[in-house]
């Protein structure tokens, strides 16, 4: 039992590292991004937890910023993905656009929430 | 040749189209902004009510200081001797926006005073509403739809009875604001498009300003991305338009200083982030399926099952453990109440006063949304064919809010826009359906009927499709070649169009019975517009300021609230308190610019209990409560003479409970004979002694001999009486407004001495005590 899993989950793992490998760079790039960002939200959280969440509006911009940074990305890959038949029309460039904006208004918030 | 002409045809007929429903839409916005101006007709440019008056003082500082000013306000001229943090607990929405326009006004020379900006922002911003229904209901049903939804909430009147001029109140905004969120939200998840999200949680943020019933979006969206996620219907559209708003909209809700943390605290925020953390999930189980082959993906959802389950777990333990270590579970009273109908009255006296947080009857559902009742559920039906992700939405609205209008009649309010959206997608429907029956049965105009038809894109189609087959007459090959045009453009709508046509033959009506239903719709619609005319003309515009009455002999104008307060703020000392019912404080202070005890804002319990303990004591303990307060006068209205029903004395019963809640000697069956209220000469001597009746009825005798009471319609119980401890210093012409001085401490000592002479000392000490328990501010 054990050993037929532990063998499915080797096969599983073996086709998804095949099929991520088949993805294009630049979405690559992205997913590196979005796991940057989600670490460094996670590292805030730890840090939180181990010394309080004092300045209270600090630790959720701070961690806010890196989710929404995050979300944003993933927003982008959705958008930029080549396989995604419902964004056949949307231009990348508008894509990355539209990316930066969301991205200025979230920071311009932060930036203001901070104190 | 022939194909170019009738392609320039219907782009001429779009254009025409456009500009007729611009113009449409510019009529609408008229009416919706006309129709309130019936109470500026018939009384005069005032501002209503109660709140209103608080929002126009906020509005005139806010003009007069600017906006650092107004963030850091300390009132003291509130809640004496506690004061208030303006600037940190007010929805600061409303201000900002009319502060913007006097400042945009007054810029371009046009020198409006901040009453007159403050009066018309309401009706400024219905036509704005009326627009953004006509953008959501386009996206949800298309633009005809749209229009007759429009046209709808331009007139609601349950809409019309918040907005009319003068009633500057937050909903005047905040309804243009949920209406344009939702509105932004659905176009989002329509189009996928990061720009529109980014507009959406702007538009979150404005309502979040504007009024405290944002959770309603909060807690509505969240709801629908679920029920997309349950049904099967998520895509990746679906993630942008809710992860995004999620994120921003909480930090922007952050932003503002009467949310703040709550955003993240409390618990009417928690199911977004749940839903958050859900669409997260499914996200990637969708990505990861569309790169997996299915036997594989298969493998992997048992695999992840068994250990997404055990974080899962972990993950709600978490959420219910932060819930219960929140205080009162994290809700907030007027939300426990929204859940629990019955909240209010069992626990907190001073929500259930208020008459708008009272449950509805069913007449108010007739006279604030007449026949749109009627023809919701034919929206809803007409929502279902064919349900997109955008009208389960709107599905999803009306069922929320048909609850909660009836949990609470002020949310009434909140189920208007989704009952005109309904309705007018019912109405647009059935349009449909019956001019479409009349244009085939009609030899006439058939060729009209094709070009007609031509312009709608894959009803079109349909359309002309069956009628080159039921006659085939030339005209039908004069369109083939721009259909051939229009294949090529849209092949994969010629798939459905063949089920489509059957649907469509079925949908057929006999001629005279479409006729006959089109002119009861007609009917129905008139209808609707005299009633929202009469209840916008009468029913609504009272200011409440201002009364009128008609007699035998004419018309009679009752002035006397701004009589009272402005013999308040010319005969009395700037410095000087002035008790009331909290229900008068705005005007109070707005009007007289006076200090007062406790006002419409009803934050401190104990405070408001306070006054009610003094209203509901006889006189020589209220003078004692008053004057540790520092009160100097003390106001009443009293509408025995002129018989105004919302007077103190009906109010009386709440002062009793609210009191009774904080100070347990008050007790409200010693007000009562038999379970009854009354005043006549069969009420209790505690009533007839207590300082509300003494101030409501002193020298009433007077003033016809009987002293019969107008709105109660006896004679009062107890007559002729003296004031021992007030002194009547003014009121108004018709008696509605009496305001009374305390009068000075008398010789202290003798009366000091009397006491402890006749009482050994341990009691007094005890009693000393007691007064203190019973009066805080001792």
């Amino acid at each position: 039992m054990v050993k037929s899993t532990s063998k499915d989950a080797h096969a599983l793992f073996h086709s998804l590292r095949s099929a991520y490998a088949a993805t294009p760079t630049n979405l690559k790039i992205i997913d590196l991004y979005v796991v940057f960002s989600v670490f460094t939200a996670l590292i805030q959280v730890v840090y939180m937890a181990i010394v309080g969440s004092f300045p209270f509006n600090s630790f959720l911009s701070g961690v806010l910023s890196c989710i929404g940074t995050a979300v944003l990305a993933v927003c982008l890959r959705i958008q930029v993905n080549k396989e995604n038949k419902e964004f056949k029309d949307l231009p990348p460039e508008r894509a990355f656009a539209d990316f930066v904006l969301c991205n200025l208004v979230l920071h311009l918030v932060i930036m203001n929430f901070l104190g | 040749m022939a194909a170019s002409e009738t392609s320039n045809g219907t782009a001429l007929r779009y254009a025409f189209g456009n500009v007729l429903s611009f113009f449409i839409l510019l009529l609408i916005g008229v009416l919706a902004f006309s129709i309130r101006l019936f109470s500026v007709i018939k009384y005069e440019s005032v501002i209503h009510e109660f709140d209103p008056y608080f929002n126009y003082r906020v509005t005139q500082y806010l003009t007069k200081n600017g906006i650092y000013d107004f963030w850091n306000w300390f009132d003291d001229r509130t809640w004496y001797p506690l004061g208030r943090v303006i600037g940190g607990t007010v929805y600061p929405g409303l201000t900002l926006t009319a502060g913007t326009l006097y400042w945009i006004l007054n810029s371009l020379n046009i020198p409006l005073s901040v009453e007159t900006v403050c009066v018309f922002t309401a009706p400024i911003f219905s036509a704005f509403a009326s627009w953004a229904t006509y953008l959501l209901t386009k996206e949800v049903k298309g633009a005809g739809a749209g229009l007759t939804a429009a046209v709808l909430l331009a007139m609601v009147p349950s809409y019309i009875s918040r907005s009319v001029a003068g009633s500057y109140d937050n909903e005047a905004v905040a309804i243009f604001a949920l209406i344009f969120t939702f509105f932004l939200y659905i176009k989002t998840l329509n189009t996928g498009s990061l720009f529109y999200a980014t507009l959406n949680a702007i538009a979150y943020f404005y309502m979040v300003c504007s009024w405290g019933g944002y959770t309603f979006i909060i807690n509505l969206i969240p709801m629908h991305v679920l029920l997309c996620i349950v049904t099967g219907r998520y895509s990746s559209r679906l993630y942008i338009a809710y992860a995004p708003l999620v994120v921003l909209g909480t930090l922007l809700a952050s932003l503002v200083p009467v949310v703040g943390f709550n955003a993240v605290l409390t618990s009417e925020h928690f199911g977004s982030f749940l839903v958050f953390i859900i669409i997260h999930v499914m996200a990637l189980v969708y990505y990861i399926k569309g790169i997996l082959s299915p036997k594989m993906f298969k493998v992997a959802v048992t695999l992840v099952l068994s250990i997404g389950l055990v974080v899962c777990c972990a993950v709600i333990a978490v959420l219910v453990a932060l819930v219960a270590s929140s205080p009162t579970k994290g809700w907030s009273g007027r939300s426990l109440s929204l859940l629990d109908p019955t909240y209010a009255s069992k626990y907190i006296p001073i929500i259930a006063s208020v008459s708008e947080h009272q449950p509805p009857t069913w007449p108010s559902y007739f006279m604030d949304i007449n026949v749109l009742a009627f023809l919701v559920p034919a929206g809803i039906i007409a929502c279902f064919s064919p349900l997109s992700d955008a009208s389960s939405f709107v599905v999803l609205y009306i069922v929320t809010s048909v609850y909660f209008s009836g949990v609470m009649v002020r949310l009434m309010l909140v189920l208007a826009p989704a009952a005109c959206i309904m309705s007018g997608i019912a109405l647009s429907a059935s349009f449909d359906v019956f001019t479409r029956s009349i244009k085939f049965q009609l030899p006439g105009v058939k060729g009209n009927s094709q070009v007609d038809a031509g312009y709608t894109s894959s009803e079109g189609v349909v359309v002309q499709n069956e009628v080159a087959k039921t006659d085939k007459n030339e005209e039908a090959l004069k369109e083939r070649p721009s259909k051939k045009n229009r294949k090529k453009e849209k092949e994969h709508l010629e798939k459905p169009s063949v089920k489509a046509q059957v649907k469509k033959r079925l949908l057929v009506l006999p001629f005279e019975a479409s006729i006959i239903a089109i002119l009861l719709l007609i009917l129905l619609g008139a209808f609707y517009v005299v009633h929202s005319v009469w209840a916008a003309a009468e029913a609504y515009s009272a200011p409440s300021i201002v009364l009128t009455s008609y007699s035998h002999d004419g018309l009679h104008v009752f002035d006397d609230f701004r009589e009272a307060y402005s013999w308040l703020s010319h005969n009395t000392e700037v410095d000087d308190k002035v008790a009331s019912w909290w229900d008068y404080g705005y005007q109070t202070t707005a009007m007289a610019n006076r200090t007062v005890i406790v006002d419409n804002n009803t934050w401190n319990n104990t405070h408001i209990a306070t006054v009610g303990t003094a209203m509901s004591s006889p006189e020589k303990a209220a003078w004692e409560i008053f004057d540790s307060l520092d009160v100097k006068y003390v106001l009443v209205v009293f509408g025995g003479l002129v018989g105004y029903p919302s007077d103190d004395i009906n109010k009386f019963l709440w002062m009793v409970r609210i009191g009774g809640g904080v100070f347990p000697h008050i007790k409200e069956p010693d007000y009562l004979r038999d379970g009854q209220y009354r005043i006549d000469s069969q009420a209790t001597p505690t009533m007839l002694n207590c300082l509300m009746y003494k101030l409501s009825y002193y020298r009433f005798v007077e003033t016809d001999g009987k002293a019969f009471d107008r709105v109660r319609r006896t004679e009062i119980g107890k007559k002729h009486f003296k004031l021992t401890h007030f002194e009547e210093v003014f009121t108004t012409h018709h008696w509605m407004v009496r305001i009374y001085k305390l009068k000075p401490q008398k010789n202290r000592i003798r009366g000091k001495a009397k006491k402890s002479r006749s009482k050994p000392s341990s009691t007094t000490s005890t009693k000393r005590s007691e007064t203190q328990r019973k009066n805080p501010w001792h």
